[in-house]
């Protein structure tokens, strides 16, 4: 079974339709990446995943999202329930104004966890899971705005740990950093894996290249092309895949 | 450790088991020429599909390293070479096969004495002794150990050279074995081309580890240093 499933998913922002009939499913632990020009709906796609688009006035979806063989657009889904095991993390860091503790505590707090033993242990686990334990277990509790780009992007993912989601959705998550904060980013990505399915949104051909297992190339609202990475960047299916990973358009 | 440290990793590793089976299948088909051994030979050319299957592999697998991880630098030069590795190594691995398969046809040994003017031990222990001065070379990055292959080389080719005299002496005075006596001057052949082969794989680990093209008779000149 597919952790994540799209059966014939339209979607439309009022009368402009953003995506045509996808069809895609995600295996649990593997990351996959979407690629495409801008304005391809893969950012639009991935936000389905946690009802983000719900947010957006006048967006309509028809056909079947599953996330572990359940419909989460039918029935009696609980939206905040869903996205506590549905993470995300934005192309832009966005760290609370509080300490560097509060903010990977956040997730706990606001779900009325309080123990404080617990809170402690979490905090630190998810810190070391996003690789920023080292960097930061002497300064916890100063302000996590005093962090730097790519370690705030770090903070970020632990914050999103922390309350142990099954899926982590990732929307550019590096594309605002530097190159040595990217490849840190990267291999948290590689190594998170083993306990999350990870789903990442990128404009970087050669990122989706190094860090994912499996890529979907939209194009248009389209999915074109869907295949192992390493198929997809060694011998595409279609021309317009070639096309775009070769540089030729988009 | 990074995802493309370990990709790179596990790349050397691959390309050092197939030196190892390499090393074996030359050292067996002369060990089953100097024997007769033609249960020895026929396991030599079965081995080859194996090593064809490295070859296959480390091609497939340096193949997706240039195109999803996008190495640079000193990192690119090793994929680089290592895919060039790879061929030279499959190379050898042919031309052991091919004396195997010699071996396996061949109705009538040749002369011992023979195999002793021509020098063949020599060549051969030459030959398999530079194979794992070039692997040692590649696995530690020995740059130094990768240089000593180009002098042992001038071995190989010295026993070839005289090879040509020696054998049509020998069929001169052994005209019922000119066929046998031909076929162990085109094995001589073969462990020269060996050789060169084992040259080309110490100037990729060169090329890997100092970035210097020695290809093409710029050898000798860094042979001088």
């Amino acid at each position: 079974m597919f952790k994540l499933e799209a059966k014939n998913v339209d979607m439309f922002y009022g009368d402009k339709q953003a995506l045509k009939n996808i069809n895609l499913g995600i295996k649990a632990n593997t990351v996959t990446a979407f690629i495409g020009p801008s304005g391809c709906g893969k950012s639009t796609f991935l936000r389905c995943f946690n009802r983000m688009n719900d947010l957006i006035e006048g967006t309509r979806m028809d056909g079947e999202l599953l996330i572990d063989g359940r419909d989460i657009y039918r029935g009696k889904i609980n939206v905040d329930d869903h996205r506590k095991k549905i993470g995300m993390v934005f192309q832009k860091p966005n760290p609370f104004p509080k300490t560097i503790f509060e903010n990977v505590a956040y997730g706990l707090r606001i779900n009325g966890i309080s123990h404080k033993k617990f809170v402690n242990e979490t905090v630190e686990r998810s810190l070391r899971q996003a690789a920023l334990w080292d960097e930061v277990k002497d300064n916890l509790h100063k302000s996590a705005l005093a962090l730097s780009g790519g370690q705030q992007q770090r903070l970020c993912i632990a914050r999103t740990l922390a309350v142990e989601p099954s899926v982590v959705l990732m929307d550019e998550p590096a594309s605002a950093l530097d190159p040595i904060s990217t490849s840190k980013i990267e291999e948290l990505i590689h190594e998170l894996k083993t306990k999350y399915t990870i789903v990442i949104v990128t404009h970087n051909m050669q990122q989706a290249g190094r860090v994912s297992d499996r890529t979907a190339f939209f194009y248009l609202g389209e999915l074109i092309e869907y295949d192992d990475t390493t198929k997809i960047f060694t011998n595409p299916a279609k021309e317009q895949t070639q096309n775009y990973i070769t540089g030729r358009f988009g | 450790m990074t995802h493309l440290q370990e990709e790179l990793k596990k790349l050397k590793i691959q390309m050092t088991e197939m030196a190892e089976l390499v090393t074996s299948q030359l050292s067996k088909s002369i060990t089953a020429l100097i024997d007769g051994d033609k249960d020895l030979a026929r396991e030599v050319v079965f081995n080859e599909k194996r090593v064809n299957a490295y070859e296959l592999k480390i091609d497939k697998d340096c193949e997706n390293i240039f195109a999803l991880q996008t190495p640079v630098a000193n990192d690119l030069r090793f994929v680089f070479a290592t895919l060039k590795i790879n061929s030279n190594m499959e190379r050898i691995g042919d031309n052991a096969e091919g004396i195997a398969k010699y071996v396996v046809q061949s109705e009538k040994k040749l002369d011992e004495n023979l195999y002793k003017i021509i020098r063949l031990s020599e060549m051969t222990d030459t030959a398999i002794e530079m194979i794992s001065d070039v692997t040692n070379a590649y696995v530690n990055n020995n740059a130094k150990l990768a240089r000593t292959v180009f002098k042992k080389d001038g071995i190989l080719d010295e026993i070839n050279n005289s090879a040509t005299q020696i054998v049509a002496n020998y069929i001169k005075t052994n005209p019922d074995n000119t066929i046998e006596a031909l076929y162990l001057l085109s094995i001589i052949r073969k462990l020269e081309r060996v050789g060169d082969h084992i040259t080309n794989i110490a100037e990729e680990v060169i090329f890997h580890l100092e970035a210097k093209v020695l290809k093409h008779g710029k050898k000798s000149a860094l042979l001088e240093k």
